[in-house]
């Protein structure tokens, strides 16, 4: 594909019309160089990447099965689904958590995940005579009351394992959730997309009780100039 | 194996591709030559869909953004290389630190840097007048202004004309409004009596011409922009010049090992290794201009041994490699409870970085400190990425109540908090110094079989006092934001939090320019003191930093330089 020419286009293209100044639904402003995000399934990373790539998911899993089974268990009950809210196994945090344990620089979490797992396992038969994932949901709760609270004064060294396994699951089990679709919408983050910044909004200043300044403003960028090319005078004062 | 030979003779070989390189094949095409560019990396264009990261969503990353060795901003960073490069060490001397980022790719750094454009002013060109310390420049801001004002009018960039007589104006597009956090900051900085005005960032918030698109605020610059409405050497410069009437040839992936040289010793071109079949060539030029980074610039001149320059080329005064600095780093963040529970409903990824900044205020004349920092600002609902939720609730702890769980708390917590962080980033100025350098390290070769650097850099008190400031600073500005300080303050055993040199990846000063040929590398016009046909362009020609970042800087003298080397050209000088 000659590339060259796709850019011209993009380029040329949000030349072609004017611009209306909708501050509030930017997302629709006919003026923007790219309407939104194409997604082409392309391999977008370097050569070299996408070798290193493909060799750790030609690895295969880092859990078993039964591990699999027993971190499913464990995220849904740090982010259940609910008729309100999507669960971390609908947004497959298992295999995130999964591939975090064999990318780059994971040797760190290897050991305490697959550890934190037979400890889970321990606790529960000691305490319930079962596995973690076969026990009930108060029996569970239980052992997690147990290993899900810390001291943040406390630096994680002086912390119990089992209470740093238990945060290192809840941290990526957070991550991968927020991180994915489901996760994004959930948090309702808004940006991502081609837009006009024209301020914050003025319900959201007055809730944090501040505002702008008119003399600050006045400096500002006028949106609907921003296609009009730059002029100066001889002083640097903008004039177009 | 034998060094095969291009029998073309181009008028100048620019060695880099990155913001001297860049502008220096762009005055030179501009100007109808024939030229070379010889770049260490791969060919690279954020409008191509196959090397494009820019708009990509979090999850179309394995990692979810997170940085590999290969990208140590992250996942979607666009700059290849990093601080740890496979096959091309560094070393160190005396138990010494210094990191050396390296991005090898056509724009080379310029492709992820924070966009921060900055002029120097009168004072940063003669703080030895002022202050005793290091060396004035040969060349005064007077010299620079006519440049610094073209590259505003040729790359873009907006800010404003504030009058500050060591933070001059310029030809600037019109600012972005502030953030929310933002708009925190103005009023605890000014409270404080630190000065805030709009950043200055070479981002196009208006159309200055139409090969350029405008701004369309996704908050990733980082990534490179694929309507090319940020700077990056590549899409502003490179591009443009293979369009101009010049010739332009494009030599990527090729590693310059040393600048050849005659019986005179003057130069006759570059040797450079082909990484796809790992053979050495040959180019033949005129003029060699070197623009490969401070470090590696150094590094190309002292591997270019010959009887006549046994010492190194143009390092008869044996100061190439010497004088390295790079900016000085301290960085502190602040939980603000006042940016809680904040209204997801609207988009506030702005332009890359921050709408705001303060220039330096202090009087350094009543400080125990010589040099001055800049301050950067950062927070906001930005994208969630790797370490989003990680300890969700930590913060908890200033309400007294209970840290940690899990189940639908933890949710609320996540809304709760998200955006309610703010940082404030001292950069500062650094004072060189003939022993912080790099050296040849003669037991270690890359993989390319080219002996690599050694350095030799430490902080002196002059930068911890600087550094001790500045927290004092941060926590003074965020405390008036009502902010909770995260993290503890630094002390002196840890230089108060100074970063490691070079992590702030402003390093220059390797190859500085000076009138006396004894104690500096380059003449005012960065040409070698010891032979004439050879020129530097990139960050390693600057007698000092100053606080503020290099590139604009990069940029005005490369352009100066390389209109000077137009003119020697056409008079047939060299």
């Amino acid at each position: 594909m000659d590339r060259r020419k796709s850019l011209k286009s993009i380029v040329l293209g949000s030349v072609a019309t004017g611009l209306l100044a909708n501050g509030c639904k930017p997302e629709n402003d006919e003026t923007l160089p790219i309407k939104k995000a194409v997604h082409d399934p392309v391999k977008w990373r370097t050569e070299y990447e996408n070798q290193e790539l493909a060799d750790i998911k030609e690895e295969g899993s880092f859990f078993n099965e039964y591990q699999k089974e027993t971190m499913a268990v464990l995220c849904d009950m740090i982010l259940p689904s609910s008729d309100q809210f999507k669960g971390a196994s609908d947004a497959n945090v298992v295999d995130f958590i999964d591939f975090m344990a064999r990318d780059y620089d994971s040797e760190s979490i290897q050991t305490t995940l697959l550890g934190g797992l037979m400890w889970l396992d321990h606790e529960a038969n000691i305490k319930c005579g079962t596995s973690f994932k076969m026990a009930s949901e108060a029996q569970r709760k239980s052992i997690l009351d147990g290993i899900a609270y810390y001291d943040p004064e406390v630096s994680e060294r002086d912390r119990p394992f089992e209470v740093n396994f238990f945060t290192l699951v809840r941290n990526l089990t957070m991550t991968g959730f927020y991180t994915s679709k489901i996760g994004i919408e959930e948090l309702g983050y808004k940006g991502n997309m081609p837009n006009v910044w024209d301020g914050v909004p003025q319900d959201v200043l007055d809730q944090h009780g501040v505002s702008y300044e008119p003399e600050w403003l006045a400096k500002c960028v006028d949106q609907s100039k921003r296609n009009v090319i730059a002029k100066w005078d001889e002083n640097g004062n903008l004039i177009s | 194996m034998q060094i095969i030979e291009n029998a073309k003779i181009y008028d100048a070989i620019i060695v880099g591709s990155g913001a001297g390189g860049g502008m220096a094949a762009k005055t030179l095409a501009d100007a109808g030559l024939n030229i070379a560019i010889v770049e260490a990396g791969p060919f690279f264009d954020p409008a191509d869909p196959k090397q494009q990261t820019q708009l990509k969503w979090s999850w179309e990353s394995e990692r979810r953004g997170k940085a590999t060795r290969f990208r140590p901003f992250g996942d979607f960073d666009a700059a290849y290389g990093g601080w740890d490069i496979e096959g091309e060490p560094y070393t160190h001397k005396e138990g010494t630190k210094f990191d050396w980022f390296r991005s090898h790719m056509l724009g080379g750094r310029t492709n992820h840097w924070g966009r921060i454009s900055l002029r120097f002013g009168p004072d940063d060109f003669k703080h030895k007048s002022i202050d005793g310390y290091g060396d004035d420049w040969p060349i005064g801001y007077d010299d620079v202004k006519p440049y610094y004002d073209k590259v505003d009018k040729l790359i873009g960039v907006f800010g404003t004309n504030e009058g500050l007589r060591n933070d001059p104006d310029g030809y600037f597009l019109p600012p972005p409004k502030p953030r929310l956090h933002e708009l925190f900051y103005i009023k605890g900085a000014r409270k404080s009596g630190v000065p805030v005005y709009p950043s200055r960032m070479s981002m196009l918030t208006k159309r200055i011409n139409d090969q350029r698109g405008v701004c369309f605020y996704c908050g990733q610059c980082n990534r490179a922009c694929q309507v090319y409405a940020d700077f990056s050497a590549g899409t502003c410069l490179i591009f443009p010049a293979q369009k101009s009437r010049g010739q332009v040839d494009l030599f990527v992936n090729s590693v310059v090992r040393e600048v050849t040289t005659d019986d005179e010793g003057r130069a006759t071109g570059v040797s450079y290794i082909n990484k796809e079949d790992r053979k050495e060539y040959q180019l033949k030029g005129r003029t060699v201009i070197l623009a490969a980074s401070a470090c590696s610039t150094a590094r190309i001149l002292l591997n270019s041994k010959s009887e006549q320059h046994p010492n190194g080329l143009g390092n008869s005064s044996d100061h190439v490699g010497k004088y390295l600095h790079d900016s000085t780093g301290a960085d502190r963040a602040a939980f603000i409870p006042d940016l809680m529970n904040r209204k997801v409903s609207y988009n506030e990824d702005g332009v890359g970085g921050m709408h705001v900044y303060s220039p330096w205020w202090g009087d350094n004349s009543k400080l125990d400190f010589p040099r001055g920092y800049h301050l950067e600002i950062w927070g906001g609902m930005g994208m969630p990425s790797y370490g989003f939720g990680f300890n969700v609730n930590d913060f908890n702890k200033f309400f007294g109540t209970k840290v940690g769980g899990y189940g639908d708390m933890l949710r609320s917590d996540a809304k709760k908090y998200y955006g309610a962080v703010v940082g404030v980033s001292a950069r500062g100025e650094s004072v060189a110094r003939k022993d912080n350098y790099c050296e040849i390290d003669p037991s270690v070769v890359d993989e390319w079989g080219i002996p690599v650097l050694r350095f030799r850099y430490k902080w002196s008190d002059l930068e911890r006092n600087q550094a001790r400031h500045a927290h004092d600073t941060f926590e003074e500005i965020l405390t008036n934001m009502g902010g909770e300080l995260l993290g503890t303050k630094p002390g002196r055993e840890q230089d108060y939090g100074l970063h490691t040199p070079g992590r702030i990846i402003h390093e220059v000063g390797t190859t500085r320019m000076g009138d006396d040929p004894k104690t500096s590398v380059t003449n005012k016009y960065q040409q070698l003191h010891d032979v004439d046909n050879v020129f530097i362009v990139d960050a390693g020609v600057f007698t000092s930093q100053a606080d503020k970042n290099c590139t604009w800087t990069i940029l005005a003298l490369s352009w100066r330089a390389s209109d000077y080397i137009v003119d020697q050209l056409k008079k047939q000088n060299i």
